[in-house]
């Protein structure tokens, strides 16, 4: 549990540091008159600390089933499997993906609409062509035996990669809204379906980078 | 902070927010209205009514349970396997789909938003896919009766490899409906969760501070912190039960031999489950226990007339609970064959996360000293919290250290306990908190003879059910067994104890029949209840209607805060309280009439 609880131990490092800053040195019983904003207004938007708060539980979430691979693993039985080489194409892919959504962010904030559409056209895309080629790497270990019951090792490499394609198909139906928004040339929407969609991307590129170094190096 | 600078402003001189309101979206059907509700409140209320609902099965299971400690052989139709599910099935709805879902569903769907001064949630739409969500996680758990095999007899823990071969009942679809329905429970809790997270912390009004919101919403949010981060653990290992149910992993499941046949099963391990599964169960304790901490504060600063003492402390004390409570989780696995250093680290967590638990009762109580204190009903079920909380608190002192757990484990001791503390404490404080808004909610007041009436049978009657149990424990006398039979370090008494248990156990659940009557018949027979019965400060009982309509405050302006929630006994203040959005300039008056009527006095006096 190793992994969770140092995730969990930043985490709630940070909650508790940002509380105690908010909280100390304040004299709740004390009346005044509001200052006139509204309070946590000085933060970003609302859908995007939510969408923060939603990467916090994802993360918990792949944390937990990093720190069940590692205590499984020391088990007698796990047997390693040859992670199939189509996986590093499909890495460069979501990587590719990344930076596309990357693009379109950028061109978010210059108002380039033909930055914004291409950029999603590129994230989706290679979203689809990574979910496209995990599912052709799920079909080679399965014809050359490695099946998900078979051994433990497999077991986690199914249910990890497909957990992953999971969370990568929520995104895209993020990403269809946005694109509705951008085609239809909505700015304020398209702003902020752009940022909150690539960084999203972003997120799940570096979650599939540690659960792929996790599954390369055991 | 400036005190009294800026008294002279007003609401007209604020400026505007700097974000603007979105426009709520106003229904115009009654399906829209009630049904396919995106008002956070009618949400709330959609919500109560399902956990009631599922928890009034969860009761008639725990008294099925009950007959048949008491009365052995006497019932025909409950048999080992029936009984076991009863077990299961009564804690896993109890501690899920009743509790938590009435206290950050429920209440946090109605008093966050009023509360904190906002008009509703600040996702209306996830909001209500969140409650029908939760109502088909509710769905899929009572079809598990239905199905062949019935539903999953394993205990709420559901441990392997038990949970999932054969001989445990309900190994066919009934535990796999059950990890199922978890799964669901999850994914709706975590679209509610995200909207109570965003909303406290983004849509307060003007001047509320972190520091002026009531104890409530600091319990509800910290609540919804913990449960958004624990619930994943339980879903990693939900799904990863039902890979090895249903196509044969061994995550957890080890090499055995099973009805003496080998099964495919090969190296899994047992423990890793238990890990996972306290991971989440642990902070789960706390996910029920501070909202209920949070309201308990509000009602007993409310009817004792008075400030609650030490509300910073109270604060920090929540947070320092919610951060604790990870890391005490292996303190259910004692007897699972651990490191005993290991058992020593959490042996000493759990001592300490007592430390600000203690402080909060403490500031309980504290605030009771010298308070004006106001034996209404939802005063009633608070102090009576008071007391069970602390007694299932010290019984966790004892469970908390290895060499007193070791013997105790899986017997009675342990069901009084954790009982004591979770089952019956949040459950007074709900009772309390419906007695506490049902005024707001509907607008009317309940019998209050009647309240009183249902709340010393449930208190008096929870003790009669549970005191004895620790004594069963000491015993010996093992839990979640069908019968006993000619037991031999039992002492014959034990029996007798049993049937006494019972009895008290089918009275209270009756009495809840009361609790039932009160609120229909209310709703329609109630005296009008008057837009704030219990001259309290928070920002809920200033609302313009009540019941609140849709949008919550008036519609031009929302609240603006001056104050905390606490302005309770104010000396000077014209009556004895002060609500929140009440700027300065009108206490200073208020205190101005107040010295001057004293001045007055004197002189007749003289």
């Amino acid at each position: 549990m190793t992994a969770t609880l140092v995730f969990l131990a930043l985490l709630m490092g940070a909650v508790v540091w940002w509380l105690v800053r908010q909280t100390i040195n304040v004299k709740p019983w004390v009346a005044s008159a509001p200052s006139g904003a509204q309070e946590g207004v000085g933060f970003p938007a609302p859908p995007k600390v939510a969408l923060g708060v939603l990467l916090a539980v994802i993360t918990s979430l792949f944390a937990l089933f990093v720190s069940a691979y590692s205590i499984r693993m020391e088990l007698s039985d796990w047997r390693p499997l040859p992670e199939p080489d189509l996986l590093w194409v499909n890495t460069a892919i979501l990587f590719a993906g990344s930076l596309g959504l990357q693009w379109a962010w950028r061109g978010a904030a210059r108002e380039q609409w033909l930055a914004i559409r291409w950029g999603l056209v590129v994230g989706g895309g290679c979203a689809l062509a990574f979910m496209a080629g995990q599912f052709m790497a799920w079909q080679g270990l399965a014809a050359s035996g490695y099946l998900v019951a078979s051994n433990p090792a497999n077991s986690f490499f199914y249910v990890l990669t497909g957990l992953h394609v999971l969370h990568l198909l929520g995104g895209l139906v993020a990403l269809a809204r946005t694109a509705g928004h951008a085609w239809a040339g909505a700015l304020a929407k398209t702003r902020l379906g752009v940022e909150l969609c690539a960084v999203y991307w972003h997120f799940l590129f570096v979650v599939w980078l540690i659960l792929f170094g996790l599954m390369l190096s055991t | 902070m400036a005190q009294v600078a800026h008294d002279a402003v007003t609401d007209a001189d604020l400026r505007p927010f700097e974000v603007a309101e979105e426009p709520l979206y106003h229904p115009k059907t009654f399906i829209g209205k009630y049904i396919w509700s995106q008002d956070a409140k009618i949400i709330a209320i959609q919500y109560g009514i399902t956990a009631i609902g599922i928890g009034l099965v969860a009761l008639v299971l725990s008294i099925l349970m009950r007959l048949q400690l008491g009365f052995p052989e006497s019932f025909a139709l409950i048999d080992p396997a029936n009984y076991l599910q009863f077990v299961t099935m009564h804690g896993m709805i109890m501690v899920i789909y009743l509790l938590t879902a009435l206290f950050l569903g429920g209440f946090g769907n109605y008093l966050i938003p009023l509360m904190c001064g906002a008009r509703d949630m600040v996702f209306p739409y996830v909001n209500m896919i969140s409650y029908w969500v939760y109502l088909a996680a509710v769905l899929i758990l009572v079809a598990s009766f239905f199905v062949p095999g019935g539903p999953t007899g394993a205990g709420w823990t559901l441990y392997p490899p038990q949970a999932v071969i054969g001989g445990t009942p309900g190994t066919g679809a009934g535990i796999i409906l059950m990890l199922i329905s978890l799964c669901v429970f999850i994914i709706g809790f975590t679209m509610g969760g995200l909207n109570y997270v965003v909303t406290v912390l983004q849509a307060r009004t003007r001047g509320m501070t972190l520091m002026r919101m009531p104890l409530t919403v600091w319990g509800i949010f910290m609540a919804t912190v913990l449960a958004l981060l624990a619930f994943p653990a339980l879903f990693v290992s939900c799904i990863m039960m039902i890979l090895d149910r249903l196509i044969g992993t061994s995550f957890f499941m080890p090499a055995m031999i099973a009805e003496g046949a080998q099964t495919a099963y090969d190296g899994g391990s047992p423990i890793l489950f238990q890990h996972l599964f306290w991971f989440f169960g642990h902070p789960e304790v706390y996910i029920v226990a501070l909202p209920a901490f949070g309201i308990v504060s509000d009602v007993l600063a409310t009817h004792a007339r008075k400030n609650i003492f030490g509300y910073r402390m109270m604060v920090w004390a929540i947070v320092a609970i919610g951060a604790l409570s990870f890391i005490v989780w292996a303190h259910h696995m004692y007897v699972s064959g651990m490191n005993p250093y290991f058992g020593f680290f959490f042996a000493t967590t759990t001592l300490i996360i007592a430390v600000p638990t203690a402080i909060k009762v403490y500031n309980w109580v504290l605030t009771l000293w010298r308070g004006n204190i106001q034996l209404t009903v939802p005063m009633l079920f608070a102090i009576g919290f008071i007391f069970t909380f602390i007694n299932g608190g010290l019984t966790g002192l004892f469970l908390g250290n290895v060499t007193v757990d070791l013997p105790l484990s899986d017997t009675y001791f342990v069901v009084a306990h954790f009982h004591m503390v979770m089952a019956v404490s949040p459950v007074l404080v709900v009772f309390g908190a419906i007695y506490h808004w049902y005024p707001k909610i509907t607008g009317r007041m309940f019998d209050e003879t009647l309240g009183k009436i249902h709340f010393w049978i449930t208190f008096l009657g929870t003790y009669a059910i549970y005191y004895p149990m620790h004594y069963l424990g000491f015993e010996g006398v093992p839990r979640r067994y069908y019968a006993y039979g000619e037991t031999a370090f039992m002492s014959e008494s034990a029996q007798d104890l049993n049937v006494a248990i019972s009895v008290a156990a089918i009275v209270v659940a009756l009495a809840q029949v009361i609790f039932i009557y009160n609120v229909i018949k209310s709703l329609f027979s109630g005296e009008k209840a008057g837009h704030n019965p219990w001259n309290a400060t928070t920002l809920e009982w200033q609302t313009p209607h009540t019941p609140p309509r849709h949008g919550n405050f008036d519609e031009d302006q929302l609240p603006s805060v001056y104050r905390w929630a606490y302005d309770y006994g104010v000396p000077g203040a014209e009556q004895d309280f002060i609500p929140q959005n009440v700027p300065s300039e009108e206490m200073a008056a208020a205190r101005a009439q107040g010295e001057a009527r004293a001045q007055g006095e004197t002189k007749t006096d003289g």
